[in-house]
């Protein structure tokens, strides 16, 4: 059973839900320190991340570049806005496919929940182009390749 | 990607609920104007209404039958928007898997040390 629960709020965002075996204050790290970002926020197998740049204060920049090591890549870039230490963080972040993405606008939140943490993101639905590209995308080099596109709805 | 350039209207027809109840009505087979006026307690102008929202996000099909014109759901319309939030959730689960792997591997804060 999916412990992940994905839902749109009318037409103009998607929250999602997850709750992790841990404390808030390991979520959140797992979500600011880029060592630990570096370990999760990937792809399809093979893909890494060889740049990872996240100052977690507000007005910090946000760098993230993927590859498949085969020459296919591709990268996000992102501002925090603010951040309340273990419990809330909002950032904008856009796509590069190349062409940069409008901007996307995440809220996530860390509630304890018994011994672990509710985590719920709340973000702007993208355009019908962003999302044609990312289905593009996927269609082109079949749906694996297109999940990390869509990492960076993150 | 035609199909897709379609999603946001998708979305918008599906942001209301009385059209949400006229596919799950529509998804139990064809049916006229008049036949999902009647459980709607709505007039058939109103229905027409929304039948038009979503016929133009793709979502449902009209079919000539002498003067009928019974609709039903289009499937193409509501695959492509659950394709795109199937690909999504899939993203999300794998990363989430991971990350839970990466916080079991985490050093858990000693008694006393300030985190």
């Amino acid at each position: 059973m999916s412990k992940l629960k994905l839902t749109t709020e009318g037409d103009t965002h998607i929250v999602v839900t997850r709750r992790f075996d841990a404390a808030p204050e390991a979520v959140y790290r797992a979500h600011t320190d880029p060592k630990l970002v570096q370990k999760w926020l990937l792809g399809p197998e093979g893909w890494t991340m060889p740049v990872c740049i996240n100052e977690a204060k507000p007005g910090g920049k946000i760098r993230y570049e993927w590859t498949n090591g085969k020459g296919a890549g591709f990268s996000l870039t992102g501002e925090y806005l603010e951040l309340v230490p273990f419990s809330r963080i909002a950032h904008v972040e856009r796509m590069h496919l190349p062409d940069p993405t409008p901007d996307s606008h995440v809220e996530t939140r860390f509630d304890a929940d018994g011994t672990g943490t509710l985590m719920t993101m709340r973000m702007t639905l993208p355009d019908t182009q962003t999302r044609a590209a990312m289905l593009a995308t996927g269609m082109e080099h079949g749906m694996e390749a297109s999940y990390v596109r869509l990492e960076g709805l993150l | 990607m035609h199909v897709t350039h379609t999603l946001d209207a998708t979305f918008s027809a599906l942001a209301d609920p009385t059209r949400r109840a006229i596919l799950a009505r529509l998804a139990q087979g064809e049916a006229t104007v008049t036949q999902l006026a009647a459980p709607f307690k709505l007039t058939q102008p109103a229905i027409s209404q929304h039948l038009k929202v979503l016929e133009s996000a793709g979502l449902v099909i009209r079919r000539v039958e002498g003067a009928k014109r019974p609709r039903r759901i289009a499937k193409g319309g509501i695959d492509a928007m659950d394709q795109w939030l199937g690909m999504l959730r899939k993203a999300f689960e794998r990363n989430y898997d991971r990350l839970d792997e990466v916080l079991a591997s985490m050093e858990q804060p000693k008694k006393g040390e300030r985190q």
